[in-house]
C-alpha cells in the first residue's frame, strides 16, 4: 500500500493528477459497480519549478480527428523518423526539425520524467493583461477609503504594461476615461437599463476606433494609445492619474432616504464591463474585479428592492419560492458570464458587506469564468485588504500567479471517453470520439475553457470506461489520458501544457484486490463531494443526501467484509477506512447544508470547494484540528467534541476560518494573566504556539481565512462546535466520563451512530 | 364719424375742425377723385392760399418729383437730389408738404381723397384682374415716354393696385385712347367730365373738408372706366408707378431726371403721368404732383398738356391717390406724442385710452393698469354679442404681466397677508381689487367680477367712510392700485413645499460647427464675467440662482463643478435615447462658491473640444437632460441651449431636413410651420410641469427647422435668438448682447396666469409663448419681462353701461429668489350701447397686435392666402361696419375710417406683407418660422415697429440738434439721395448711405472720403471724434436700448446689392415678392368696403 499512496503523491506532485483509482477495472459494467467513477482532480497549472518550458510548438497527431500530442507512451520508430499516435494509433512523420532524433536524442517530450511539459507558442502577438476594476460607490465612508487605499496599492503591483481601467457605480455607472489630463472625464449610464454589447460600445464611441484594434497587430510589445481604448490605458502611462482619480472617489451621491438602501447598479455595471473588453479585447487575457459592499438594488440582475424592510432573500425564501428576483438576476449574470466567458475573460467578485450581497445570483459570473470570489464583512479588514493583496502575488519567476483564456481538451484512449467536468470552467461543446453520452458534471464537450486559471485550481474530470464486458483489455494494457491546457501566461505568452498519464487496467474478477489497493480514499471523496454539490447547486439538498448515503451504502458492500446481517464484522481495509468519515463530515458541511447559512455564504462554500486542490478541498470537509497543551508536543486531534478539553488550546482549520479555542482553565489562566508573569513564560509560549501556527496558515491560503480567537464560552466558539463530531451531547452527556470534551447541544447524529447506522445497512441484504 | 373722433384729438392740425367736416362727407361724397385730390390740398392750403401759392413750387416739384419717378425706377435717391435741384424746396417741400398732407389725413381721411378716386374707381379692382394686361401696359408705357423705363416695371407690379392709382389719374388719357379705343372714348368722357365737374366742386368745397372729395372723384369716373381702362390708363399711371417701386428702369430714370429739371414748365405733366406711381409715393413729387391736380384747373389744362404730349387726344392727367394724403403713420405717431406725451397717464378713470405706444408717458397707476402690464384693443366694449360681432372688432387685450417699467414709475408694491393668503371671492376666487365693493358697513364685500357676497374676515375689517370706501383704501395696495403683488402662501406652491431658488442650465452645443465658428470660445469667455450678473432679487448681495453646465454633440457631457473639487468632472451620457441626469450634487452649484471650478471649466471646454470631428448633434435629449435635472433638485429653471445644426444623430428629436420651398403658395405651406413630430410637444409638456424654461440660441449655417426646435421654448414661455451663419468677428456684439440680457433679465417661473372678468365677457382665446392645459390656465414654465399674452375675449352675456367690464390678470410665479408670488394687473373698461363709442375707444396697435399674432397662428393650419383673405375681410368689415353705422351719410365712393383706426389699412398691409404671410424669394423657411415664433410674444410696441419700421433721417436736422430726429414714411420716394437715413424694426438696423451724400458727411461718418469707398455691409460705425458720428453712434445706442433684442447695424449703400434687403422694410412700397403698396392696398381695401355696403 505504501507504494501506492507514494505513485500517487508522486504522480500528483508530477502531473497535478489524482485518480479515485489507479488501476482501472476494464469494462464498463465492472466500472459501474465500482461505485466511485473512474475520476481524476487535475492541477491543469500545477506549479513545477523544476519544469522549464520548451520554446517550440508540440508535434500534432495528423489525424484530424486526434491531434494528440506526441508524449513519452509514443511508440517512435527513430529510423523510420515515425511515430505512433497512443490514442488513435496513426503513424506520424516527424516534422523536419527533429531530424536529428535518436534514442539517445530524444525530445523532451519523449522523456519519461515530461509527461507533463509546457510549449511556449511563439505565434501571435502577446496581449497585455488587463484588468478592469469595477467599483461599488455606494459604500460607508471608511470602507470606500479602505477599498481606495487597496486598489491604489494594486496599481504599483501591476505590470507597469498592463491595462486597466475603472468602472464606478451606484445609482448611476460611470465608466471613466483615463487618458485625458485636466477634466476628469467619465460615461455614465443609468443604472436601471439593461444595454447589449452593442449599444455599449456605439455609447462609449469604442465602434470606430475599435475597428483598427480587431486584426491583432504582430508582436508590438509598446503598447499603442491610439490601439486601446481610451478606456484601458498602460498602468505605467496614467499611473499617477488613475491615483488621483482613485483619490476622488466620492461616495455615490444619491441621497439616500430613510428605510431605504442604497440604490445600487451592479447588473448594469458588470453588463457594461463585459460588454467594454468585449468590444474592445475579445480573446484577449482580461479580468473584471468587481467590488461591491452590498446587494444591487435596481436594474437587471436586482437582487432586492430598495425598501429595507423587505430584507434580502434566505434560503427559506428560496424554498418558499419567495425570492422574486432571484430567477431574473440569475439569468442576467448567468448570460453575462457566459458572453464573459466566450471572450475569455474572467470576473471576479470582491463582495464585502455584513448582509448578503447577492452572490447566490452573481456566483456564475466567477464561477463560469474562473474569476475569484471574496466575501468578507467590510474593505476594511485585513481579510480583504490581505486577499486581494494575495491576488497579485508573484511565483519564483516574478509572474502573476494567474493565467487567463485557458483551454482545456481531454484525450482519451479508445476505451474511456470523458463524461463531464466540474470546476471553475465552461464547456466549449467540443463534440469527440472521446465524448461520453453520460454526462457527470459539465459534460457533452471535451474541452473546456478556464478563463482565468491559478495554479492551485483544480477540476475535477469525470470518465466513462466504454470497454464492453466481452472485450477485455490484453493483460498489461494501459489506459491513457492527454490533457491539453492552452492558456495565456501572466508573462502575456500563449503557452501549452500538456499532461500525458496511462494506469493499468486491470480484470475485476481477477484483480480486485490491485484495484481495491489503487483506490485513492481521499481523491475520491473530493471527487465524490464534486459531484454532490454540483448536484446540490441544481437539487434539493435531501436528495443529494439520500444520493450521497446510497453511494457510500454501495462502495461499503462492494468493498466491506463482513457477514451478512451481522454489523459487528463489518470491517474496510485501509484504503477505504476514512472515506466514511469524509462523507460524514461532508453530509455536515456548508456545501450540502444550508441551514445557519445565508444563499450567499453556500454559494460562497460552494465556489471555492469547486476549485481548490485536494488538500484544501479535503480540509474543508473535514476541518483540521490540532490541540496544544502542556503535555506535550502540538498533536492533531480527532475532530471531535471529546477533543475540547479544559486544559487545552485547540486550532481548527476549517479553510474558511481559522478558530483558536481556548480551554476553559487556559482561558481563567490567560484572565488571570499568567502569561505576563515572567515564571510563567512557558504558558506564554503556550499561548502564543498556535498564534504562529495560525498566521503560516494564513500566509499561505488563499483566499485568505477569518481568523478567530475565542474560548470556552466565548460566542465564537460555535465556529468549532459546530464542525466537531457531537460524540457528546445534551442527549448521550451523562454516558460519557464527565472530564472528557465538551458536549454539544445538538440533535445531529455523532460519527459512531452514523458509522453504527452504515454497518447496518451495508450488511442488510435488503438493498 | 371719423371727424368727430379724429377732430377732439386732432384739433393741433388746424385747419382740420373745417376740414372734418369737409372733407368726409365732401370728401367721399362725390368728388370726383381728381377733383378731389386737387382739392384737398386746397383744403390744407384751403387754409392757405398759399395752396394756391404752392402751386408753382408744386409745379417745379412736380417735375421735380416726376423726374425722380422717371428716374423712377426707384431710385429715390436720385429723385431726390433731383428734387433738391428742382426745388430747393424739395426737401423741405417733402416734408412740408408731408406735413401738410399728413395733417390732412390726420384730420381727414387723408387719404381719403386720393384712395377715392382710386378706389371709387372699379377699374382698380379691375387692375388686379388685369394685371396680365401688364403687358399692355408696357406698351402703353412704351407708348409712353418713359416707355422703356417702365416696361420692365410692369411685370414686377403685377399687382392690380399699382396700376388703379396710376390708372385713376391717368385713365383717361392715354392709354385707353389708344388701346381700348372704345372704352377710353366713352370712358373718357365721362372722366373728363367727372374729372372737372369734380373738380370744380370739390373747389368749391375746399373750405370746408373738400379736401377728400377729390379722391372720390375718381369713383365716378372709374364706374365707367371699368377695367379696361385701368389697364389702358395704366400706361400713365400703372406702369409709371409699378416701375417706380418695383423695378428699376433706373437708368431710363436718370434721363427723366434730366428732363425734371427741365420740366419746370411743361414736362412736369408728362412726369406726373408717368410718375403717378411716383409722384404719390414720393414726398417730393407729391407737392408737384398735387400742384397740377390740387390745381385741377390748372391741371387740367396740365392734363391737356399731357394728353397732348402723349399724343393722345384725351389729355386727363392721370390722377392718382397722393401718398401725402393718405393717413400717415408718422404723423399719427407724431401727433400723439405732442399731444400726450407730456402729461403723465393717470389711470383713475375707467376706460381711458392711453397714449399710444410710441409716445413716452409716464403713468400714474389710480386703480388700473398701466398700459405697459395691458392694452385693450378697445376700451370701450359694446354691451352685447351682437354689436360685437356686428363691428368685428375683435375684443383682446395685451398683458405683460411682468412689463419692466421706467425707473420713474415703482414696481408693484407687495402685499402680505401672512398665513391666511390673500382675500379672494369665495365663487368665482378673483383677488381683492380696488374695484370690490364693500358693504353692510365693512363687514362683507361684493365681489366686482361675479356679484357674490363674501364675508371679510375679521383681521380685514376696516370701517367704510361716508362715500362707503374703506378708511384704509390708501393704505392698502389692493384697494387702490390697480397692480400689486402677494405673498403667496405655501397653499400656492407645488407639491405645498416652498419652492428652491431656480437654477440657469448652460447647455453648449460643442459640435464641429459650434467649434470652428468661434462660437464655443466665445461663449465660455462671455460666460465667466457674466455669471456674476445673474439675476438677482430687490436688494439681494448675490443671486440666489444656481448655475449647471452642459456640452453635447451627439452625447452629452455634464459638469460635475462642485466647489470641493480641485478640477471639473465631465460626465458623458450617451445613452440619449432614455436621457437622465448622472449626478446631482455638484451639478447646479452657487457661482460664488464654485468660482474656481467653474473659470477652469471654462477654461477647457474650447480646449477639450477643439479638435472634434463630431457634426452630428441632439436636441431633444439635451432638453430632456436640462428638464431632469431641475427635476431631480425639485426646482425651476431656465435652460439657455447654444445648438448650431439639425439635430439628425440618432436619438428622440431627431428631425430630417424638410426644407421645402416648392410648398410655398400651397396648402402643404403649413406643414413648414408646423413641427416634425409631437416628440417636442411632449417633451414641451413635461418641462412645463417641471418649470423648466428653454432659451434657444440657435447659430445655423442651413436649415435646422426652427419650426421644430422652437416649439419647446414657444410651449415654455422661453426665447428664441437666431444667427445665422454665425462669425465670431460679425456677430460677436449682438449675440453677446442678446445674451447679457437674456440672461441678466429679471424672470418668473413656474408660473399660471389666469384673466378672470366681469360677468359677461369672458378670456376665450390666448396668444403667445406658454402652454395650456385647460381652457383658462395659462402656464408659463418661464416668464420674462418682455414676453406677452394676448387675450381675446367674447361675450358670453350681456354687459352694461353702468358697471362696464373688468378685467383682473392673475400671475403666480417664483421669483428668481425663489419666492412664491402673485401679480395682480386691474383693469376696468367702459361698455357701450353705441357702436360709434366702440371705434372711438380703439387702439389700432393693440388691434394689430392680435390680428397678427392671430394671423400668425392660423397659418399653423390654413393655407396662407386662406389667412390673408380672413384678415382683409375682417378689416374690411370693421371699417364697413364704421362707414354704415358711424360715419355720417356720404358718397359710396368714399373711404371713410374710423380717427381711432385710420392706420388700420397701413398696418395691416404691413402684416400681409411681413415674411410669414408674403415671403420672398431670399426668405429662408427658418427665417418665417422664427418670426412666427417671435412675433407671437410681442408686445404691442414691438409688433408696432417691427411692422411699420421706424426710417430716422440723420442729416436732415441740424447736427447739434441732439433730440432724435422725426421719422419718415417707410417709402423709398422720401428717400432723398443726398441724405443718410436709419431704418429700424426692432429686429434689423440699416444705414442707408444715398449715393449723392456730400463728401463731408461721408468722411465724417465713415471715416472715408468717398461714397464709393464706404464698405457695403459694413456693420460697425468707426468711432470718429466729430458732432456727427457722435450723434449718429449715440442714436444707433439709443435705438438698441429701446429693444429687447440687440439689433445689428448693416450699412447700405444707394444702388447696392444690398439694398435690396433694406427695400424690404419700405413697408409703404410694393415689395418685390408682390406685396402691394399701401396706396394700392387702400384702394383694395376701400373696394373691399364697399362691396360690403354693398
Amino acid at each position: 500500500m505504501a507504494t501506492y499512496l507514494e505513485f500517487i503523491q508522486q504522480n500528483e506532485e508530477r502531473d497535478g493528477v489524482r485518480f479515485s483509482w489507479n488501476v482501472w477495472p476494464s469494462s464498463r459494467l465492472e466500472a459501474t459497480r465500482m461505485v466511485v467513477p473512474l475520476a481524476c482532480l487535475l492541477t491543469p497549472l500545477k506549479e513545477r519549478p523544476d519544469l522549464p518550458p520548451v520554446q517550440y510548438e508540440p508535434v500534432l497527431c495528423s489525424r484530424p480527428t486526434c491531434k494528440a500530442i506526441l508524449n513519452p507512451l509514443c511508440q517512435v520508430d527513430y529510423r523510420a523518423k515515425l511515430w505512433a499516435c497512443n490514442f488513435c494509433f496513426q503513424r506520424n512523420q516527424f516534422p523536419p526539425a527533429y531530424a536529428g532524433i535518436s534514442e539517445v536524442n530524444q525530445p523532451a517530450e519523449l522523456m519519461p520524467q515530461f509527461s507533463t511539459i509546457e510549449y511556449v507558442v511563439q505565434r501571435g502577438a502577446p496581449s497585455p493583461l488587463i484588468f478592469l476594476y469595477v467599483v461599488d460607490t455606494c459604500l460607508e465612508e471608511d470602507d470606500l477609503q479602505a477599498l481606495k487605499e487597496s486598489l491604489q496599492m494594486s496599481l504599483s503591483l501591476l505590470p507597469p504594461d498592463a491595462l486597466v481601467g475603472l468602472i464606478t457605480f451606484g445609482r448611476m455607472v460611470q465608466v471613466h476615461e483615463l487618458s485625458c489630463e485636466g477634466i476628469s472625464k467619465s460615461y455614465v449610464f443609468r443604472g436601471t437599463k439593461d444595454l447589449t454589447a452593442k449599444q455599449i460600445q456605439d455609447m462609449l464611441g469604442l465602434t470606430k476606433p475599435a475597428m483598427p484594434v480587431q486584426p491583432v497587430r504582430p508582436a508590438q510589445p509598446q503598447e499603442r494609445p491610439s490601439v486601446s481604448s481610451r478606456f484601458l490605458q498602460p498602468i505605467h502611462k496614467i499611473d499617477m492619474n488613475l491615483t488621483d482619480l482613485l483619490g476622488e472617489l466620492q461616495r455615490d451621491p444619491w441621497p439616500v432616504p430613510q428605510g431605504k438602501r442604497p440604490l445600487r447598479s451592479t447588473g448594469v455595471a458588470l453588463s457594461i464591463a463585459v460588454g467594454l473588453l468585449e468590444g474592445t479585447f475579445p480573446n484577449t487575457g482580461a479580468r473584471i474585479m468587481l467590488f461591491t459592499g452590498g446587494p444591487p438594488t435596481q436594474g437587471p440582475g436586482m437582487v432586492v428592492g430598495d425598501e429595507l424592510k423587505v430584507p434580502i432573500r434566505s434560503w427559506h425564501d428560496i424554498e418558499k419560492d419567495n425570492a422574486r428576483f432571484m430567477k431574473k438576476a440569475t439569468k442576467h449574470y448567468e448570460m453575462l458570464a457566459n458572453r464573459t466567458a466566450a471572450n475569455g475573460h474572467c470576473i471576479d467578485i470582491y463582495a464585502c458587506a455584513l448582509d448578503q450581497t447577492g452572490l447566490l445570483e452573481m456566483k456564475c459570473c466567477p464561477n463560469l469564468t474562473g474569476g475569484y470570489m471574496v466575501m468578507g464583512d467590510s474593505f476594511n479588514t485585513s481579510l480583504f485588504k490581505q486577499t486581494f493583496q494575495r491576488i497579485f502575488s508573484k511565483d519564483f519567476n516574478g509572474n502573476f500567479r494567474m493565467a487567463f483564456g485557458a483551454t482545456l481538451e481531454v484525450k482519451t484512449s479508445r476505451e474511456l471517453k470523458v463524461a463531464g467536468a466540474i470546476g471553475p470552467c465552461v464547456s466549449l461543446n467540443v463534440k469527440g470520439p472521446c465524448v461520453s453520452e453520460n454526462e457527470l458534471g459539465v459534460g457533452g464537450t471535451s474541452q473546456w475553457k478556464i478563463c482565468g486559471l491559478d495554479p492551485t485550481n483544480t477540476l475535477g474530470i469525470y470518465f466513462e470506461v466504454v470497454n464492453q464486458h466481452n472485450a477485455p483489455i490484453p493483460q498489461g494494457g494501459r489506459g491513457a489520458i492527454q490533457f491539453v491546457t492552452h492558456y495565456q501566461h501572466s508573462s502575456t505568452q500563449r503557452r501549452i501544457r500538456v499532461t500525458t498519464v496511462a494506469r493499468n487496467w486491470a480484470d475485476v474478477q481477477s484483480q480486485l484486490k490491485h484495484i481495491e489497493a489503487a483506490f485513492d480514499q481521499e481523491a475520491a471523496a473530493v471527487l465524490m463531494a464534486r459531484l454532490g454539490v454540483f448536484r446540490a447547486e441544481s437539487e434539493e439538498g435531501p436528495d443529494v443526501l439520500r444520493w450521497l448515503d446510497r453511494q457510500l451504502i454501495r462502495l461499503c458492500q462492494k468493498f466491506g467484509q463482513y457477514n451478512k446481517e451481522d454489523p459487528v464484522s463489518f470491517r474496510l481495509s485501509d484504503s477505504f477506512s476514512l472515506y466514511p468519515q469524509f462523507m460524514f463530515h461532508l453530509r455536515r458541511s456548508p456545501f450540502l447544508q444550508v441551514f445557519n447559512n445565508s444563499p450567499d455564504e453556500s454559494s460562497y462554500y460552494r465556489h471555492h470547494f469547486a476549485r481548490q486542490d485536494l488538500t484544501q478541498s479535503l480540509i474543508m470537509i473535514q476541518p483540521i484540528l490540532y490541540s496544544y497543551s502542556f503535555h506535550g508536543p502540538p498533536e492533531p486531534v480527532l475532530l471531535d467534541s471529546s477533543s475540547i478539553l479544559a486544559d487545552r488550546i485547540l486550532l481548527m482549520d476549517t479553510f474558511f476560518q481559522i478558530v483558536i479555542y481556548l480551554g476553559e482553565t487556559i482561558a481563567q489562566w490567560r484572565k488571570a494573566g499568567y502569561q505576563d508573569m515572567p515564571e510563567y513564560e512557558n504558558f506564554k509560549h503556550l499561548l502564543q504556539a498556535p498564534l504562529d501556527d495560525a498566521q503560516e496558515i494564513l500566509q499561505a491560503r488563499f483566499p485568505m481565512p477569518r481568523y478567530i480567537h475565542t474560548e470556552h464560552g466565548g460566542s465564537q466558539a460555535r465556529f468549532l462546535l459546530s464542525k466537531v463530531n457531537p460524540s457528546q451531547t445534551h442527549n448521550n452527556l451523562y454516558a460519557w466520563g464527565q472530564e472528557t470534551g465538551a458536549p454539544i447541544l445538538t440533535d445531529d447524529v455523532s460519527l459512531q451512530v452514523f458509522m453504527d447506522h452504515l454497518k447496518k445497512l451495508a450488511v442488510s441484504s435488503a438493498c | 364719424m371719423n371727424v368727430n373722433q379724429s377732430a377732439p384729438p386732432v384739433p393741433p392740425f388746424g385747419q382740420p375742425q373745417p376740414v372734418y367736416p369737409g372733407y368726409h362727407q365732401s370728401s367721399y361724397g362725390g368728388q370726383p377723385a381728381s377733383t378731389a385730390a386737387p382739392t384737398p390740398y386746397g383744403a390744407y392750403n384751403g387754409p392757405v392760399p398759399g395752396y394756391q401759392q404752392t402751386p408753382p413750387p408744386g409745379v417745379s416739384r412736380a417735375p421735380a418729383s416726376s423726374g425722380a419717378p422717371p428716374t423712377s425706377t426707384a431710385q429715390g435717391p436720385c429723385g431726390q437730389t433731383a428734387y433738391g435741384q428742382f426745388g430747393q424746396g424739395d426737401v423741405q417741400n417733402g416734408p412740408s408738404s408731408g406735413v401738410q398732407m399728413q395733417r390732412l389725413p390726420g384730420s381727414q381721411p387723408f387719404a381719403s381723397a386720393p384712395l377715392a378716386p382710386v378706389v371709387s374707381q372699379p377699374a382698380v379692382l379691375q387692375p388686379y384682374g388685369p394685371p396680365p394686361t401688364s403687358a399692355q401696359v408696357t406698351a402703353q408705357l412704351a407708348g409712353m415716354q418713359i416707355s422703356g423705363a417702365v416696361a420692365p416695371a410692369p411685370p414686377t407690379s403685377g399687382l392690380g393696385y399699382g396700376p388703379p392709382t396710376s390708372l385713376a389719374s391717368a385713365s383717361g388719357s392715354f392709354p385707353n385712347s389708344g388701346l381700348y379705343g372704345s372704352y377710353p372714348q366713352g370712358q373718357a368722357p365721362p372722366l373728363g367730365q367727372g374729372h372737372p365737374g369734380a373738380q370744380l366742386p370739390p373747389r368749391s368745397v375746399p373750405p370746408q373738408a373738400s379736401s377728400f372729395t377729390p379722391s372720390v372723384s375718381g369713383g365716378p369716373r372709374m364706374p365707367s372706366m371699368t377695367g379696361p381702362l385701368l389697364p389702358g390708363q395704366s400706361f400713365g399711371g400703372p406702369p409709371v408707378s409699378q416701375p417706380n417701386h418695383v423695378s428699376s428702369p433706373p437708368p431710363q430714370a436718370l434721363p427723366p431726371g434730366t428732363q425734371m429739371t427741365g420740366p419746370p414748365g411743361p414736362p412736369p405733366p408728362m412726369h406726373s403721368a408717368q410718375q403717378p406711381g411716383y409722384q404719390l409715393q414720393q414726398n417730393g413729387s407729391f407737392g408737384p404732383a398735387r400742384g397740377p391736380q390740387s390745381n385741377y384747373g390748372s391741371p387740367y389744362p396740365g392734363a391737356a398738356t399731357f394728353g397732348s404730349q402723349p399724343g393722345p387726344p384725351q389729355p386727363l392727367p392721370p390722377k392718382r391717390l397722393d401718398p401725402d394724403a393718405i393717413p400717415s403713420p408718422i404723423q399719427v405717431i407724431e401727433d400723439d406724442r405732442n399731444n400726450r406725451g407730456s402729461e403723465p397717464f393717470v389711470t383713475g378713470l375707467r376706460g381711458q385710452v392711453p397714449p399710444l405706444v410710441t409716445t413716452n408717458f409716464l403713468v400714474k397707476d389710480q386703480g388700473n393698469a398701466s398700459p405697459r402690464y395691458i392694452r385693450c384693443t378697445s376700451y370701450n366694449i359694446p354691451c352685447t354679442s351682437d354689436m360685437a360681432k356686428q363691428a368685428q372688432v375683435p375684443l383682446a387685450a395685451v398683458i405683460k404681466p411682468l412689463a419692466r417699467l421706467p425707473p420713474e414709475e415703482a414696481s408693484p408694491y407687495v402685499v402680505d397677508h401672512g398665513e391666511s393668503g390673500p382675500l379672494r371671492c369665495n365663487r368665482c376666487k378673483a383677488y381683492m381689487c380696488p374695484f370690490m365693493q364693500f358693504v353692510e358697513g365693512g363687514r362683507r364685500f361684493q365681489c366686482c367680477f361675479c356679484s357674490c357676497i363674501n364675508d371679510v374676515p375679521p383681521q380685514y375689517f376696516q370701517h367704510l367712510d361716508h362715500t362707503g370706501k374703506r378708511v384704509d383704501a390708501y393704505d392698502r395696495p389692493e384697494l387702490s392700485l390697480g397692480s400689486y403683488e402677494f405673498l403667496a402662501t405655501v397653499d400656492y406652491c407645488k407639491n405645498n413645499k416652498f419652492p428652491v431658488p431656480p437654477a440657469f442650465i448652460f447647455m453648449i452645443d460643442v459640435s464641429y460647427n459650434a467649434v470652428r465658428s468661434g462660437l464655443v470660445r466665445l461663449l465660455c469667455e462671455e460666460l465667466k464675467s457674466l455669471l456674476d450678473f445673474l439675476p438677482r432679487e430687490g436688494g439681494a448681495e448675490e443671486s440666489a440662482i444656481r448655475v449647471g453646465f452642459v456640452t453635447y454633440n451627439k452625447v452629452l457631457h455634464f459638469y460635475n463643478v462642485k466647489s470641493s473639487l480641485a478640477q471639473p468632472q465631465m460626465m458623458v451620457v450617451s445613452d440619449v435615447g432614455d436621457m437622465f441626469v448622472p449626478l446631482l450634487d455638484g451639478f447646479l452649484v452657487n457661482v460664488n462658491e464654485s468660482r474656481a471650478v467653474i473659470t477652469s471649466l471654462l477654461d477647457q471646454i474650447p480646449e477639450m473640444f477643439a479638435d472634434t470631428r463630431e457634426t452630428e448633434t441632439v436636441f431633444a435629449p439635451v432638453i430632456q437632460a436640462g428638464m431632469e435635472a431641475l427635476k431631480a433638485a425639485e426646482c425651476a429653471g431656465k435652460l439657455f441651449l447654444f445648438h448650431t445644426s439639425l439635430p439628425i444623430a440618432e436619438a428622440p428629436g431627431k428631425l430630417k431636413n424638410r426644407d421645402d420651398r416648392k410648398l410655398i403658395n400651397t396648402d402643404k405651406e403649413k406643414t413648414l410651420f408646423q413641427p416634425q413630430s409631437g416628440a417636442y410637444q411632449t417633451l414641451a409638456k413635461e418641462c412645463v410641469a417641471q418649470g423648466c424654461c428653454v432659451d434657444l440660441f440657435l447659430f445655423p449655417n442651413q436649415y435646422v427647422d426652427v419650426a421644430t426646435l422652437s416649439v419647446v421654448p414657444q410651449l415654455t414661455g422661453g426665447s428664441v435668438y437666431k444667427y445665422a451663419c454665425f462669425q465670431v468677428e460679425n456677430d460677436q456684439e449682438r449675440f453677446l448682447s442678446d445674451l447679457r440680457r437674456d440672461v441678466q433679465k429679471v424672470v418668473g417661473f413656474d408660473a399660471v396666469m389666469r384673466v378672470r372678468t366681469s360677468t359677461g365677457i369672458r378670456a376665450v382665446d390666448f396668444f403667445g409663448a406658454f402652454y395650456m392645459s385647460n381652457t383658462t390656465d395659462v402656464e408659463l414654465a418661464g416668464l420674462d419681462g418682455d414676453k406677452t399674452v394676448t387675450v381675446e375675449f367674447k361675450h358670453d352675456d350681456r354687459l352694461n353701461e353702468e358697471n362696464g367690464a373688468l378685467l383682473q390678470c392673475a400671475l403666480l410665479y417664483t421669483s428668481c429668489a425663489g419666492q412664491r408670488r402673485l401679480r395682480i394687473h386691474n383693469l376696468a373698461l367702459n361698455c357701450c350701447t353705441q357702436l360709434a363709442d366702440l371705434y372711438r375707444n380703439c387702439e389700432t396697435d393693440t388691434l394689430i397686435n392680435y390680428m397678427a399674432k392671430f394671423a400668425y397662428r392660423g397659418v399653423l393650419s390654413s393655407p396662407v392666402k386662406t389667412v390673408r383673405d380672413t384678415l382683409i375681410t375682417q378689416c374690411a368689415q370693421i371699417l364697413a361696419c364704421y362707414r354704415k353705422n358711424c360715419a355720417s351719410p356720404s358718397s359710396a365712393g368714399q373711404l371713410i375710417l374710423p380717427e381711432c383706426m385710420k392706420l388700420l389699412p397701413v398696418y395691416l398691409n404691413c402684416v400681409l406683407k411681413s415674411e410669414v404671410l408674403q415671403p420672398g424669394a431670399e426668405v429662408t423657411t427658418d427665417d418665417r418660422a422664427y418670426v412666427r415664433q417671435l412675433v407671437t410674444s410681442m408686445d404691442v410696441a414691438e409688433t408696432n415697429v417691427f411692422f411699420y419700421p421706424r426710417l430716422l433721417p440723420l442729416t436732415k436736422s441740424p447736427i447739434e440738434n441732439t433730440t432724435e430726429p422725426p421719422a419718415v414714411r417707410a417709402s423709398e420716394e422720401r428717400l432723398s439721395n443726398g441724405d443718410i437715413y436709419l431704418l429700424e424694426n426692432g429686429l434689423n438696423l440699416f444705414l442707408w448711405v444715398g449715393a449723392s451724400v456730400q463728401q463731408g458727411v461721408v468722411q465724417s461718418l465713415f471715416g472715408v472720403s468717398s461714397f464709393s469707398q464706404i464698405t457695403s455691409g459694413l456693420s460697425v460705425l468707426p468711432v470718429l471724434d466729430n458732432l456727427l458720428s457722435k450723434k449718429v453712434r449715440g442714436l444707433i445706442d439709443s435705438l438698441r436700448a429701446q429693444r429687447s433684442r440687440y439689433m445689428k447695424l448693416i450699412v447700405v449703400k444707394q444702388e447696392d446689392k444690398l439694398e435690396m434687403l433694406f427695400k424690404h422694410f419700405l413697408v409703404e412700397d410694393k415689395s418685390l415678392s408682390g406685396g402691394a403698396s399701401y396706396v394700392d392696398f387702400l384702394c383694395h381695401m376701400h373696394k373691399e368696403i364697399r362691396q360690403l355696403l354693398s
